[in-house]
């Protein structure tokens, strides 16, 4: 009976895709209330930065907020611009959430714990989230908007010019490494907490938080959405769920480049003390607690800085960012190859 | 020498930790927060806020139609229609006040002679219609009756200075 099921699941198409959609359904349904309750732990942080209560009326502390903010946005009317390109306006929002969605494909939760445990996860994600820029663009342009297009234009150029230094953040992980793997990734940060990736690549790791600021178009860096120039930038004409799409999109992009640092950094799945009660808690609460810490500073970060000048945005970008990320790698390869401590295929 | 501790100081991020950690203690500091709807806020005894029409003790209301009020409201607000009574008194027929109009100014209070119409000590009287917000006499009357005791306590207090 048990072998009958086996197989069925393991060999037969349709019990592989069941499988697949279980799988699909088991990451995307807690990273939705993930998302949601981003929501409510960003406003309860800023809140409190600015010694206020946050939302606390909406069921036990304001829990039901994120519930009601959504019911809200599905339960309003969808207004189409007369002037936009109706089929592009519709697209634009659901290929920013897709993009967010589809990344989580090769994040390993746990040892073992991932949907398509591919040799290129690394460089699937880096496509993945340039994918996402499409939405944007297609968002600012569909609208027919001189604050969403503006807004679109100063995003994309934003996305791709902190993407470089991203790439040049993975290169030097990946020496480190020599897998493209992401589970490789984590299995060579195993042992105490400083020998993950954060201590010895501590510059890589700040360059990689800051850009990752920049790519989910956070505080300081949320020039799209800077309300005194461009109203709400490249979602100014969006209304209802087609705004709901992209706000979703967004913070599951927060959670996504989390986990990314996490992954990379802060030793995924591993426990920080390599002993007996630490060991025994489930690798996936690890992961989960590292991906809590690094939203929390993005709230956190949210809640202190202010916001960055266009120019001094892009002067950041290009002219500090990617010449100490790039001569970051030359020093790690060096390091590496001379130091004999390169990793062994 | 001093360029150099300045880019030291800005590749260690110095500003941005000093800035963190500034807000991560304000994180921690008790809420400064009224929570509004369970807990209020002090209220001045001059605050000017809903109309009343006050009575007399024995019932009889106070105002006499002078239009002292509807000619010095600034918004015109105010609406007085007014003819003798059987009893010979003159009383109004008709006190209007448009609340959309209103700017609170407490100049109607001012001017009132009898101490008649006054701006009250509520400010919780939001409606779910425009319509409601066109205050007749009955509820200007009604408003006086149910505000009476704090109105007069205020007007009490701050009569010293009128």
């Amino acid at each position: 009976m048990y072998a009958d099921l086996i197989t069925f699941f393991t060999t037969n198409w349709l019990g592989m895709a069941i499988v697949i959609l279980a799988q699909c359904l088991a990451v995307t349904v807690p990273l939705l209330v993930a998302v949601a309750y981003m929501t409510y732990v960003d406003r309860k942080v800023w809140a409190s930065i600015q010694l206020r209560r946050g939302p606390n009326v909406v069921g036990p502390f304001g829990l039901l907020q994120p519930f009601a903010d959504g019911l809200k946005l599905v339960l309003k009317e969808t207004i189409v611009p007369s002037s936009a390109n109706g089929i592009l306006f519709v697209i634009a929002p659901m290929i920013a959430f897709m993009t967010a969605l589809v990344a989580w494909a090769v994040v390993p939760f746990d040892n073992g714990w991932v949907i398509a445990d591919i040799n290129v996860g690394i460089l699937y994600l880096f496509a993945i989230s340039s994918l996402g820029v499409y939405g944007i663009i297609i968002a600012g342009w569909a609208s027919n908007s001189k604050y969403a297009f503006l807004g679109a234009l100063r995003s994309a150029a934003q996305m791709v010019s902190y993407e470089v230094s991203i790439g040049f953040v993975l290169i030097t992980v990946l020496l480190c490494v020599g897998s493209l793997n992401l589970s490789q990734v984590v299995l060579a940060q195993s042992g105490w907490f400083w020998n993950w990736f954060w201590l010895p690549l501590l510059p890589m790791f700040v360059i990689f938080f800051i850009s990752a600021l920049a790519e989910t178009n956070r505080t300081p860096f949320d020039l799209p959405m800077s309300e005194a120039e461009l109203v709400a930038g490249f979602h100014t004409e969006y209304s209802a769920m087609t705004f709901g799409l992209f706000f979703l999109g967004e913070y599951a992009n927060m959670i996504l480049l989390s986990a990314l640092g996490a992954v990379l950094f802060l030793g995924g799945w591993h426990s920080p003390i390599p002993y007996a009660p630490f060991t025994l808690v489930p690798g996936v609460v690890w992961f989960a607690l590292k991906i809590a810490f690094l939203l929390f500073i993005f709230s956190w970060t949210k809640g202190t800085l202010p916001r960055y000048r266009y120019d001094q945005l892009m002067r950041l970008g290009w002219k500090v960012f990617l010449p100490v990320s790039l001569g970051w790698v030359v020093l790690t390869a060096a390091v590496l190859t001379f130091g004999g401590w390169l990793p062994k295929p | 020498m001093a360029s150099l501790d300045r880019t030291a100081r800005a590749f260690l991020l110095s500003e941005l930790v000093a800035g963190f950690a500034l807000t991560l203690k304000y994180m921690f500091k008790p809420k400064v927060t009224v929570n509004y709807p369970y807990e209020k806020g002090p209220l001045s005894p001059r605050f000017r806020g809903e109309h009343a029409l006050r009575r007399y003790p024995n019932g009889e209301e106070r105002c006499i139609a002078c239009k002292l009020c509807e000619a010095i409201c600034p918004a015109q607000a105010i609406t007085i229609e007014a003819e003798p009574r059987d009893d010979g008194s003159r009383r109004t027929t008709r006190y209007d006040i448009d609340m959309t109009k209103c700017i609170y100014c407490g100049f109607c209070q001012e001017a009132c002679p009898v101490d008649a119409i006054v701006e009250g000590p509520n400010f919780e009287f939001s409606t779910e219609t425009r319509e409601e917000l066109m205050y007749n006499k009955d509820k200007l009357l009604a408003n006086g009756d149910r505000w009476e005791t704090l109105i007069a306590a205020n007007l009490h207090s701050e009569a010293a200075y009128r």
